[in-house]
């Protein structure tokens, strides 16, 4: 059995820790969080060993790997302190605010050979995946455009910043908790891109973050990217997330549902053929052990599982991608008004 | 327990295949009384029981019937709790305590944060109790004999193993409201196992059953094996497999198996309602009235 040290134990940190429980090859050895209400209330019901301080869990808990799921601000020492302990470490996303911090980290997990993923769960989804496949094969052709998008209700309303959520220094915010997810899945499909040309950071409803993001990129061979990202947008029920890719040859739009495929007369694609393709998730999406709010949330920590019983520091997800996508998010920043 | 319920994700934007189509759904359903029509066409071609989310809108779908006991003195609701996103969207916006307080107002709650440890899992099952009761206020006065949790506090309590939590509810439910508990899942014989093992037995739960397997963890075999073994009385959701399966062939596949209790499905039309419905009652020989 693997043993899993848990770090933070908030929205993110329980589900991952179901997930745990409920994984046939993980032991959830100990829990970390300086919520004693939430630790003390598993202790007594099932009876993980619990901690106040991340470093006595290092030093005590003979963990094989652990994972965190604290705000973004505490990342870098966090996962430094693990990586230098030559444990294998899972972060939640995003991975740093600064991204030379993220680049340091993907060094020393390179250093240690240790495997070394962050949350960013869309790279988990069928659809998500079958799209960047076809780009990545030349299916569509030159790809000159990109759009990603995500739409949902976090801050519907005024209010005075009750959690980090709402606070920047933490990493707070729609860029870095939402746009995040766009920015790679669109680095997942496409690549990352080389220069932010334009971004507007809008405060809707929050006092000290932004609740909305537009931007626009430019990419290596001259493609554009579109960016647009709204938290405050209650017309839909969860966080819808769309990516559209245009190509010489056709077009992709893909969702958490659907991959619907388009090529234009004489691109036929294997079995794709000329026209409308729409593929959706029942047939893309390989089932999981155990499901909890989405496939994709098992099948990340499955693939992290198995790069720790290969102890490999370069797999998918790793913080080299992530410090990509951290790169972009500091230029949407600065490019920002 | 009925054998044909009728759900509600078509009403609130929930579709597993299509978010356009979800929205588009969004639209038509805008208010209490778009859904009453389709409930009504459902509760005329003899299907009595709404197995619903306790979503604010259904609150209002339970003041009409209460209002209206002659036009609906068989109609049932199985209500399933909690309606997940209200709690998820306010953890993230003012954190975990400031949501309890908010949806379970009482000095428990103050003393849990205050970390009275030794009180601790008593005080955890009366704050789940009482937030049971919140969610089932809007239902006061109506006949809700199966009361169920949503998958996503089923699973969770499940990977947690918390294993005690959902006998808590099992016996509150029975307590307080006379009703059965229900369990809806995405793990079924994970979850079966886990209820047996905080004795409940034989309890009613409600899974994906479809003929291509989707969202069945644990392996349609695995699936099909307990259905048939009597110990649970399982109602099948998702059969259709969110389009993915013809009707025929997948009303077919699912009343086949073995141990089936119930069918639980959805639709936006008139047409669409009587099509499953009597596709089920051909496959399973029942009356066309239930």
């Amino acid at each position: 059995m693997i043993r899993v040290g848990l770090i933070g134990v908030g929205k993110m940190g329980i589900s991952h820790y179901a997930i745990l429980g409920a994984h046939p090859r993980v032991k959830v050895a100990a829990i970390c969080d300086g919520a004693t209400y939430i630790t003390s209330a598993l202790r007594k019901y099932t009876g993980v060993e619990t901690f106040k301080d991340h470093r006595k869990m290092l030093d005590s808990a003979q963990l094989d790997c652990v994972m965190v799921a604290t705000p973004t601000a505490s990342h870098f020492d966090l996962a430094s302190d693990v990586l230098g302990r030559g444990l294998h470490v899972f972060v939640e996303k995003p991975l740093c605010l600064d991204p030379d911090q993220s680049k340091r980290l993907s060094q020393l997990a390179i250093d240690k050979s240790r495997a070394n993923q962050v949350g960013y769960h869309n790279r988990f989804i069928g659809t998500f995946r079958e799209t960047r496949r076809l780009v990545r094969a030349g299916a569509l052709g030159e790809v000159y455009h990109i759009s990603g998008s995500a739409f949902g209700q976090v801050v519907i309303r005024p209010k005075s910043g009750a959690t980090w959520r709402s606070k920047k220094s933490e990493g707070g915010g729609c860029l870095h908790d939402y746009a995040s997810h766009v920015v790679d899945l669109m680095n997942f499909v496409a690549g990352p891109p080389e220069r932010v040309l334009s971004a507007h950071l809008r405060s809707i409803f929050s006092k000290d973050v932004e609740d909305a993001v537009y931007a626009t990129f430019l990419y290596p061979g001259g493609a554009s990217g579109q960016l647009e990202t709204n938290w405050s947008d209650d017309t839909h029920r969860k966080m819808s997330t769309t990516i559209t890719v245009y190509g010489t040859k056709g077009k992709i739009v893909a969702d958490r549902q659907e991959c619907r495929v388009y090529l234009r007369q004489g691109a036929e694609f294997e079995t794709y053929p000329a026209g409308w393709t729409i593929r959706y998730i029942t047939d893309l999406q390989a089932p999981v052990a155990f499901y909890l709010r989405g496939e994709e949330y098992s099948a990340q920590i499955d693939a992290f599982m198995d790069a720790v019983d290969t102890g490999t520091a370069t797999h998918e997800n790793s913080f080299a991608s992530a410090f990509e996508t951290d790169r972009v998010i500091d230029l949407i920043m600065k490019a920002g008004h | 327990m009925e054998r044909i319920l009728f759900g509600d994700n078509q009403f609130f934007g929930i579709n597993h295949m299509s978010e356009e189509k979800a929205r588009a759904q969004a639209m038509q359903f805008k208010d209490a009384a778009s859904i009453m029509r389709v409930l009504d066409r459902a509760y005329d071609a003899g299907i009595k029981v709404f197995m619903c989310t306790t979503h604010d809108r259904v609150g209002e779908i339970a003041d009409i019937v209460r209002a209206n006991p002659e036009r609906y003195r068989d109609f049932e609701f199985y209500p399933c709790m909690p309606y997940a996103h209200k709690y998820a969207n306010s953890v993230g916006e003012v954190g975990m305590i400031e949501t309890l307080r908010r949806f379970a107002p009482s000095s428990i709650v103050e003393t849990l944060f205050t970390g009275a440890i030794s009180a601790m899992t008593q005080d955890m099952d009366k704050l789940a109790c009482m937030l049971v009761d919140a969610e089932m206020k809007r239902f006061a006065g109506l006949k809700t004999p199966v009361v169920f949790l949503q998958n996503v506090v089923t699973d969770l309590l499940l990977g947690l193993k918390l294993h005690k939590m959902l006998a808590v509810f099992a016996r509150h439910v029975e307590e307080k409201y006379g009703a059965e508990a229900g369990f809806i899942t995405m793990n079924l014989p994970m979850l079966v196992d886990a209820l047996e093992t905080v004795g409940v037995k034989n309890p009613i739960v409600c899974a994906n059953i479809n003929k291509i397997g989707f969202r069945m963890s644990g392996g349609i075999d695995a699936y099909r094996d307990l259905i048939g073994s009597g110990r649970c009385r399982a109602i099948a959701m998702s059969v259709f497999a969110s389009g993915a399966i013809p009707p025929q062939e997948a009303i077919d596949w699912v009343c086949n198996l073995n141990g089936l209790q119930s069918i639980v499905f959805g639709a936006s039309s008139a047409g669409n309602i009587r099509q499953s419905k009597e596709l089920i009652d051909r496959a399973w020989g029942l009356s066309s009235t239930q």
